[in-house]
């Protein structure tokens, strides 16, 4: 019992990945500071950030507070669910259980439905677009998403659990040097880009339009929870992909290295395209990744 | 669904970092009308410059705004020039080429800074650094030549305050060589990139039609087919002479992508034109020391980086001007965005508000309401009238 609760708050759940997304969150600043001949932030300045919002007023919408509330939590609780998941499973992926895939999918969705949520329940027209922007934005990206995750359970012999995936990478060498693995690891990057919230598909935000949308209204310990979702997102679905295409060989050092490359490219095509409107990322997603998902997913089926 | 709701952009927001007011009335995402509401920053400016004498005035309007800040002294002293003769008649020949030289750098930067905000704004924040970047150098150059960064302090009646030093034209070639490349890196930016594309292409659309109907000028207009440019309609400083080799740029299409187009082009002529101006440079005087301004009325027109600028002076014979008139070329382009915005998405909506380049603190105009009532106690010519009086009881004190 003390094991599962230690787990779940501090390795290699809540502040474990706390830690690493902010961390990880400052190489993001820093490499786009580089990008853009700026020198960049000091290594604890999303700390900072977060200590400082800490110490902030919480200013409340007088409509519906509890909603407004929870929202946050429902989405921390969430996530530092998948991280304890995904961190046990890179430990040892003997400690899984049958149907923690679909577990995890399930709970990466909340960090959004709570957003969606926040923003309705403060009742800001600006946090209004957001939100039905967000909603839109989740139609869009989680159908090539689960499309390529699907091509990889095929792909691991029908298993849907990181284990079983695990294993079968161990034996055959990482999905991701297949060609349905390669397929579906590209459209899972731009998914998880989405799902990041990161340009081009930064719409639910959007400062220059709509003044950070879904989080207009928040201030203080609820905004530092969304900030922390956001810096444990940046942990959990780069980890998330590195169990299904890149599971071959998880020793320590192979782990940082392969989650610091993914960093990388995340970055990179975040600095490399301006924002995307919500009808263009719409079609974007439902043409060329679901397609490209499907394609893997039938190739998955042949075993190439 | 016709339900509305207003998206507020403005007084302060992370858009436009100057006091503006649009509302946006929107069904969903869709832009079904908008509001343009200015007048947060009036400064009163016409009213400061009839109190004084010639050669200050140049620095006052100088400090409309901060990045036009060549085109309003310039417009000026076109006016007084204009009474005195006209500018050809009166400006010592190296002068005029100095004049083009400060105002095709500025409108270098001026573009640049506008190439960046609108990356800023589509959320592209790679463009917004870089452009900013190659700014720079401009800046520097704008200080070894005049001092200053941004307000130049450079326009005076009949001529120019500073010289350009044998010395400093190696590395003003140099910047203007090494910015060349980067212009073109940022053209093929904007017309190979699809996403950019995607984003600009059809974004904002001011057809030709529209153009002349809303009066709108410089760029706009003619990222609208509208073939209007004071430099070539009214030649001023080194255009004056004929000797200089630059053509018009216009598009079609009249949406941002245009728009982003005709000031990326312009860019590359305004170098051009210094470099034709820096080959040819004569030697010589730069300023006629002009001693008094006869009565009369003049009229001084611009090219500014956003379009035509005019600036009006009445003269009476003494040292300061009874009455000066300034119209900045955002006062006619922000309007547009009635017709340009509306119809298109909230995303749409913001890039095409900046599309304009808009400048607001040098498109403030007052009116005096009753609130109540709504009725104007006091426009325009009112407030002209009060001043006036205000100006000759000054004067009959001095007297």
């Amino acid at each position: 019992m003390l094991n599962i609760i230690f787990n779940y708050l501090i390795f290699p759940g809540f502040l474990f990945s706390v830690c690493i997304g902010l961390i990880a969150g400052w190489f993001d600043r820093k490499v786009t500071a580089r990008l853009q001949w700026r020198k960049g932030p000091p290594w604890y300045q999303n700390f900072a950030d977060i200590l400082k919002l800490l110490g902030k007023e919480t200013i409340l919408p007088s409509s519906a507070k509890l909603t407004f509330l929870l929202a946050p939590c429902l989405g921390l609780a969430s996530l530092v669910l998948v991280a304890t998941i995904l961190g046990r499973n890179i430990i040892s992926p003997s400690q899984g259980f049958s149907g923690d895939l679909v577990v995890v999918l399930y709970l990466l969705v909340i960090p959004a439905i709570s957003l969606i949520l926040g923003a309705s329940a403060s009742r800001n027209p600006l946090a209004s677009v957001g939100a039905s922007r967000e909603m839109k934005l989740i139609l869009a990206y989680e159908l090539p998403f689960i499309l390529s995750i699907i091509a990889i359970i095929i792909k691991s012999g029908g298993a849907i659990q990181f284990g079983t995936i695990l294993n079968h990478q161990a034996l055959f060498g990482s999905n991701i040097f297949s060609w349905s693995g390669l397929i579906a690891f590209l459209v899972s990057v731009l998914c998880i880009q989405a799902k990041l919230g990161f340009v081009p598909f930064d719409v639910s935000e959007a400062e220059q339009e709509i003044m950070g949308g879904v989080l207009i209204e928040y201030s203080g310990l609820p905004l530092a929870i969304f900030k922390l979702i956001k810096a444990m997102l940046l942990y959990t679905l780069p980890v998330l992909l590195i169990i299904l295409f890149l599971g071959q060989n998880l020793t320590m050092l192979s782990v940082i290295g392969k989650f610091i490359a993914l960093l990388i490219v995340i970055i990179l095509i975040k600095n490399t395209s301006p924002r995307l409107r919500i009808d263009q990322s719409l079609r974007f997603f439902w043409r060329i990744p679901t397609l490209l998902a499907i394609l893997a997913v039938i190739l998955g089926y042949f075993g190439l | 669904m016709s339900h509305k709701v207003i998206v507020p952009i403005g007084p302060y927001h992370p858009l436009q970092e100057e006091p503006e007011f649009f509302q946006l009335y929107v069904e969903g995402e869709k832009v079904v009308d908008i509001d343009i509401i200015i007048g947060y920053n009036h400064r009163g400016i016409e009213k400061i410059c009839e109190s004084k004498h010639y050669d200050q005035i140049a620095f006052v309007v100088e400090r409309i705004c901060g990045i036009c800040s060549s085109s309003h002294p310039y417009a000026y002293v076109l006016a007084v020039e204009d009474i005195l003769g006209g500018e050809g008649a009166v400006v010592p020949e190296r002068a005029l080429y100095i004049r083009t030289i400060i105002d095709e750098l500025q409108r270098i930067h001026s573009h640049l800074l506008w190439l960046g905000l609108a990356g800023h704004f589509i959320g592209y924040n790679t463009v917004w650094m870089w452009a900013w970047k190659y700014r720079e150098p401009i800046l520097d150059m704008f200080e070894m030549i005049t001092g200053n960064r941004n307000n130049y302090a450079m326009f005076k009646v009949g001529g120019v305050r500073r010289d350009i030093k044998e010395e400093d034209l190696p590395l003003l070639n140099k910047t203007l060589d090494e910015l060349l490349p980067a212009l073109e890196m940022f053209r093929g930016a904007v017309m190979d990139d699809p996403v950019i594309q995607a984003r600009l292409k059809g974004a904002g659309i001011l057809t030709k039609e529209q153009a002349i109907e809303w009066c709108v000028i410089g760029p706009t207009a003619r990222a609208s087919g509208v073939n209007i440019d004071v430099r070539r309609d009214e030649p001023y400083g080194a255009l004056l002479l004929g000797t200089i080799d630059w053509n018009v740029v216009l598009q079609k299409e009249g949406d941002v992508y245009a728009k982003t187009l005709v000031r990326i082009f312009e860019m590359q002529d305004s170098v051009n034109i210094i470099r034709q101006c820096l080959k040819k440079l004569p030697n010589g005087p730069i300023d006629a020391d002009v001693k008094d301004i006869p009565p009369g009325e003049g009229i001084g027109r611009v090219e500014a980086p956003r379009g035509e600028c005019i600036h009006y002076i009445k003269s009476d014979g003494t040292n300061r001007p009874v009455r000066h008139k300034i119209r900045a070329p955002s006062f006619m382009n922000v309007a547009s965005n009635k017709v340009a915005a509306v119809g298109g998405t909230i995303a749409d909506a913001t890039i095409t508000l900046a599309a304009v380049d808009p400048c607001y603190c040098c498109t403030e105009r007052v009116a005096v309401i009753n609130r109540s009532t709504d009725k104007k106690i006091m426009n325009g010519w009112d407030l002209i009238k009060l001043s006036q009086e205000k100006t000759n009881k000054i004067k009959e004190m001095l007297l």
